[in-house]
């Protein structure tokens, strides 16, 4: 029991650490010269590098929303499920944090679809998808796979 | 000052004051102290006002910034303070300085009652005067704005006798779409879904809580406070059994309710 627990934790946690990394390091489109994610759009042209906010277009700052939103989720799941741990009765199912983790993982679903369909208007050539973008689809199944099994799993001993 | 005009309490002031030649009582000597006080306030808000109508000058009033889309109308707003009365032959006139430019030009001029609105300059056939100067309100409306209208425009109006004033800039900004600022949609989003979460956390447990309550109430009108409060609980358990739902917080209600016997 103890060992299934702590391989939860480690699937929960390994989730949560790819969803933060896919956020924050700007490589979702990479590119020889150029590097944009939600926040930038760097481009190195004749050897300056420069950065341009993410501020025109409606769409990235919902994509922005959606992996903030599955961060917090998934945090929110995590509390919740070490809260569970030592107040459920036993035989109990980690409901609440099952569900909470489902939401995060169909946030990250939510905010890929976005941002795969969009991204034309936004990256200005035919670009190779960076490991931002391919850590955030990883971590959609990742976190949906959690949440199952915190649903599906009941409390012994 | 004449003492005629303004009502000044000098009594107040004079040496021989009746009440200091008797034992002043507690209250007379609060009354006389807010007298003083009052009187103290009302000469020095009148020399206020006195030198402040003849110091303040005119302050004209516009926006800071004004944003518009290509092709739309804008009304440049303009209006001023002053201690005077609105006189008949207030003006007011707008210049305008395109972004780079060194100098303004004039493009509206509005006095002796009648807006002179510009003909020959950038902005003829596409300017209108919407100001209302009687209300002190001279703003101008620019028709079918474009890029080359970017630009700080200039107010200043002049209420006779009150002309000393400085004018007031507020610059324009067209856009080809008006830009969304970053974050804000990403703000509402996020705002929405936790305060939704917030809403439905609320509402289980106030649900909860009137459902302990209703059952709660329901055993004790049935069976009174004194003396039949075990006949209570046991009904009350009975009650909550029936429904698991209502189990937990029958549990608890039913713990509140033998800690304050206990205590009794």
């Amino acid at each position: 029991m103890l060992l299934l627990l702590m391989g939860i934790v480690v699937l929960h946690v390994a989730g949560l650490v790819l969803l933060l990394v896919s956020t924050i390091v700007s490589a979702w489109v990479i590119n020889t010269n150029s590097r944009s994610d939600l926040w930038t759009n760097c481009t190195t042209v004749s050897g300056v590098y420069r950065c341009d906010p993410a501020d025109t277009g409606v769409w990235i700052q919902a994509v922005q929303a959606m992996m903030i939103l599955s961060i917090i989720f998934s945090f929110i799941s995590l509390f919740l499920f070490f809260c569970q741990l030592f107040t459920l009765k036993k035989g109990g199912r980690f409901l609440l944090t099952g569900a909470f983790q489902i939401l995060a993982s169909l946030f990250v679903m939510c905010g890929g679809i976005i941002y795969t369909v969009m991204n034309s208007g936004w990256v200005p050539a035919k670009e190779s998808y960076g490991f931002s973008f391919i850590l955030a689809w990883i971590a959609f199944p990742l976190a949906f796979i959690s949440g199952v099994v915190y649903v599906i799993l009941r409390k012994r001993e | 000052m004449p003492s005629g005009l303004i009502p000044f309490p000098f009594h107040l002031f004079s040496f021989h004051h009746p009440s200091l030649s008797r034992n002043p009582s507690h209250t007379d000597l609060r009354g006389e102290q807010r007298e003083i006080m009052l009187s103290v306030l009302a000469l020095t808000s009148v020399v206020l006002l006195g030198i402040a109508s003849q110091t303040t000058a005119i302050v004209v009033y516009t926006s800071w910034e004004r944003h518009a889309l290509v092709g739309t109308d804008v009304r440049l707003s303009c209006s001023f303070f002053s201690w005077q009365w609105t006189s008949p032959d207030v003006t007011f006139s707008w210049h305008y300085r395109p972004d780079g430019a060194k100098e303004a030009i004039s493009i509206f001029h509005y006095a002796g009652g009648i807006p002179y609105v510009d003909t020959k300059g950038p902005f003829r056939d596409r300017m209108e005067f919407v100001g209302n100067p009687s209300r002190r309100d001279g703003s101008i409306l620019l028709k079918n704005v474009d890029f080359a209208d970017n630009g700080t425009f200039t107010c200043d109006a002049k209420n006779p006798p009150d002309i000393a004033g400085s004018p007031s800039h507020v610059r324009l900004f067209v856009f080809e779409k008006v830009p969304v600022q970053a974050g804000v949609i990403t703000g509402a989003i996020i705002g929405v879904v936790l305060g939704l979460l917030i809403l439905i956390v609320a509402i289980y447990y106030l649900m909860r809580f009137l459902v302990a309550r209703r059952v709660f109430s329901l055993s004790m009108s049935k069976h009174g406070r004194k003396g039949k409060g075990k006949e209570g609980s046991q009904q009350k358990q009975a009650l909550a059994v029936t429904d698991p739902a209502k189990l937990k917080a029958a549990a608890s209600e039913k713990k509140k309710q033998e800690s304050r016997r206990e205590k009794k």
